[in-house]
């Protein structure tokens, strides 16, 4: 018994947990990154009270919500509206078992990474159907119903343009699809997949509820979507969720169309040897990083869009594009044209 | 099949978008809007009735807090109507200033609802844009007045002072040292001329800079274009006025056609838009902004020019100078019974209106012969459009409901009274 706890499961939970408080760390700061960020856009300052430059915003933020009393509406259904947090937060963190951070440096290296990915990432839509339901407000229910419209439609875009890199890759373990990028920037598949990237990124923002997509929250339309009835922790919850939701879905972008831990000075004579001590972790971060700060450009720019036009934007041209690009790739796998492709479809055939 | 039941939706009056105090009644068939029922009057003060128990200067203040975010136009409107009933001449220094300070609050007025419009379409970064040119804008109002928003600063026969030769200047603090100060008030070493010249020079290039933002943008757009359409007939019909007419193509603007002031010798376009739409509104008001520059411009240059009286010298009306009141008895006099019992005003009534940023903004007023109005009221142009959500949103989505409020340019001072 003791042995099996020291054999599996101790640094099993030492790996999550190594994932998991870097990553509240990361969303905490996140928010913190987002007020300046935005701030400076905005030719103001952003949060600068709180220690040094701002930087305990977060940390007074967290305290505030801990302490703060979660209120339960009266005629709402008291158990989903518990459960909806928590159907919120599992999937956020469930999705990073398989999000591989350098070569081999993964919870649970498993073949089906990109599915496991795809259907959890899914589920997370329910913790937002459940609160608005359970709140038993109209403002809520309506940013439920379009948060479940809008997740639905662009799962099918987000969807395609996964197999996209399924068709180049040839793997669906996470792993294998940035091995596969190898060999210099050139490879990286946000080149010949690029209208997939492009529409992979954009579904991403949108599967998030981020503007110019966040109509669930639409805060000068339906106030706060969703949770609106939330205060305290439960908020909280839902706030955490949705900014891993973010880092994952940047950092997915990162590994699936620009070569994961890759470094991009590979290939480059001189700059090659120069960077090569630089851990791979780093060079995702900042790829990640990248992605993040697309998000807060977004946010700061765009106005948002309304609800039937996400809509028509999901179904009339994002599916199609990945549809038209779906069968570019095939084409061009199938019968090895390209730079890209070759290697790759060796894999395939070999591979059944 | 079931029958199915439409779905009502308490919009405000504590909603983000409800601009203050609107109190939506939605009736939805899903996202689409049946039927908009706007109830107002949770911000009724009673302006009109305060006025009938006070002497006419008193009432001044309480006209700055009608539309409270162009205020120096409401008093310019309740200032003509007792000049009117009086027959007062307001020497011409004093109109240009007037004009100047109401293109002013034009542009105040249009920055603030360009910069609540967008946040209520969801842009952001254009609202703290606009407020960073009207934080300019409210320092010409406390450099004349010594208050950024209540001004008081337009009186019968005049206004209250001449233009000050000293801008108000930043302070430094824990988080802005010397240097930074020292450039921030740059342009604040003159007079309020000066600055405001200054101003005039920059302004282009930021209402440029909004309109990279907004004008060609695509969400924008397709936010904007086609909805809340009002069809030229209709809006005559509706009453509206102001920007809300010219977007439906009607070239109304009563600078042009009841020219008061001196606005018949300024020059200036008035922008007409084509559709009648959200988009065609926007565009209205934000070529108004650059014309309200054009005037600002105009009256700066004249003001230079030419010294004078900014008030009438008729002590009965316009309170004497501190000066004389030292030495001078009957001007001690004139001045006690002036802030005690005011002025009494002859039997007649008069309706007189101006071109305030939102629209036609007019104050009936009779008045008894007595020291103070028998009746005042007071034509808010915002009522006629609120009045008209019902048409304007029906059949468009939820979104739309907040574009079309945003487009309307309401402020519940105005609205509720």
């Amino acid at each position: 018994m003791i042995d099996m706890f020291l054999q599996d499961i101790l640094p099993n939970v030492l790996k999550i947990l190594l994932i998991v408080v870097p990553l509240m760390l990361s969303v905490a700061y996140l928010t913190y990154a987002e007020r300046k960020v935005i701030g400076y856009i905005q030719v103001r300052i952003g949060p600068n009270r709180v220690g040094l430059w701002g930087l305990l915003q977060p940390i007074a933020d967290a305290l505030k919500l801990l302490l703060k009393e979660v209120i339960f509406p009266a005629k709402s259904n008291l158990y989903l509206f518990l459960v909806a947090p928590v159907l919120a937060i599992g999937p956020a963190l469930a999705a990073w078992a398989v999000m591989p951070f350098d070569d081999g440096m993964v919870l649970a290296n498993i073949d089906a990474g990109l599915l496991y990915i795809l259907a959890i990432t899914s589920m997370s839509v329910y913790g937002v159907v459940i609160a608005g339901w359970a709140s038993n407000s109209r403002y809520a229910f309506l940013g439920a119903l379009r948060s479940a419209a809008q997740v639905v439609s662009y799962e099918i875009a987000m969807g395609f343009a996964l197999v996209g890199v399924l068709i180049a890759a040839g793997s669906l373990n996470l792993g294998e699809i940035v091995l596969a990028q190898q060999g210099g920037f050139w490879h990286w598949y946000f080149i010949p997949l690029f209208p997939l990237f492009i529409v992979y990124f954009i579904s991403g923002v949108a599967e998030t509820n981020r503007a110019p997509f966040d109509i669930a929250e639409g805060e000068s339309e339906i106030v706060a979507g969703f949770h609106v009835e939330y205060s305290g922790m439960a908020f909280a919850i839902f706030f955490l969720a949705e900014y891993a939701d973010m880092i994952l879905i940047s950092m997915l972008a990162a590994t699936l169309f620009m070569g994961g831990w890759l470094s991009p000075f590979d290939g480059i004579p001189v700059l090659e040897s120069f960077f090569s001590w630089v851990p791979g972790l780093v060079w995702l971060l900042g790829k990640t990083a990248i992605f993040l700060f697309l998000y807060l450009w977004f946010r700061a720019t765009f106005p948002r869009y309304r609800y039937d036009q996400i809509m028509r934007l999901g179904w009339k041209v994002f599916i199609p594009v990945t549809l038209v690009w779906l069968v570019i790739v095939s084409t061009a796998q199938v019968f090895d044209i390209g730079p890209w492709f070759t290697e790759s479809a060796v894999i395939t055939a070999g591979g059944g | 099949m079931a029958e199915i039941k439409n779905f009502t939706l308490n919009f405000g009056p504590q909603h983000p978008a409800a601009h203050g105090v609107l109190r939506l009644i939605l009736e939805m068939d899903g996202e689409v809007i049946v039927r908009a029922d706007p109830h107002v009057g949770l911000l009724h003060r009673g302006t009109e009735k305060l006025a009938e128990s006070k002497p006419f200067n008193q009432s001044i203040g309480y006209m700055d807090r009608l539309d409270y975010v162009s205020m120096m136009c409401n008093e310019h409107a309740y200032v003509m109507a007792i000049e009117k009933l009086i027959g007062i001449d307001v020497p011409v220094r004093a109109q240009y200033i007037r004009v100047m300070f109401d293109e002013i609050t034009r542009v105040l007025n249009h920055l603030m609802w360009l910069g609540s419009h967008g946040l209520d379409i969801g842009a952001m970064t254009i609202f703290l844009y606009c407020f960073r040119e009207r934080e300019d804008l409210m320092d010409c109002y406390e450099a004349v007045s010594g208050a950024r928003m209540h001004a008081t600063y337009y009186r019968p026969g005049g206004v209250y002072r001449d233009l000050p030769d000293k801008m108000p200047q930043y302070q430094a603090s824990k988080w802005h040292n010397e240097k930074e100060i020292k450039k921030k008030n740059q342009n604040r070493d003159g007079s309020l001329l000066d600055f405001i010249e200054d101003f005039t020079q920059r302004f282009p290039h930021c209402v440029d800079e909004y309109e990279t933002l907004l004008t060609d943008n695509r969400i924008w757009k397709q936010r904007t274009v086609g909805i809340g359409v009002v069809s030229p007939e209709r809006a005559l019909q509706l009453g509206f006025s102001g920007p809300m007419l010219r977007g439906s193509g009607v070239e109304w603007d009563l600078r042009r056609k009841q020219p008061y002031e001196v606005y018949d010798q300024l020059a200036f376009d008035i922008p007409v838009g084509k559709e009648g739409d959200c988009y065609d509104r926007y565009l209205v008001r934000v070529a108004e902004m650059r014309e309200s520059n054009r005037i600002i411009k105009q009256c700066v240059d004249w003001l230079r020019a030419n010294p004078g009286p900014v008030i009438i010298d008729d002590t009965k009306v316009a309170p004497p100078k501190r000066s004389t009141m030292k030495n001078d008895m009957e001007a001690l006099i004139h001045h006690f019974k002036l802030f005690t019992e005011g002025y009494c005003v002859p039997e007649g009534e008069v309706y007189s209106a101006i071109e305030h940023p939102k629209g036609e903004f007019g104050i009936y007023m009779i008045s008894d012969g007595a020291n103070k109005p028998y009746r005042v009221k007071i034509r808010a142009p915002g009522f006629p459009h609120l009045a008209a959500m019902d048409e304007m949103a029906k059949g468009h989505m939820l979104a739309d409901v907040v574009a079309i409020i945003g487009t309307m340019d309401i402020v519940f001072g105005e609205i509720d009274r």
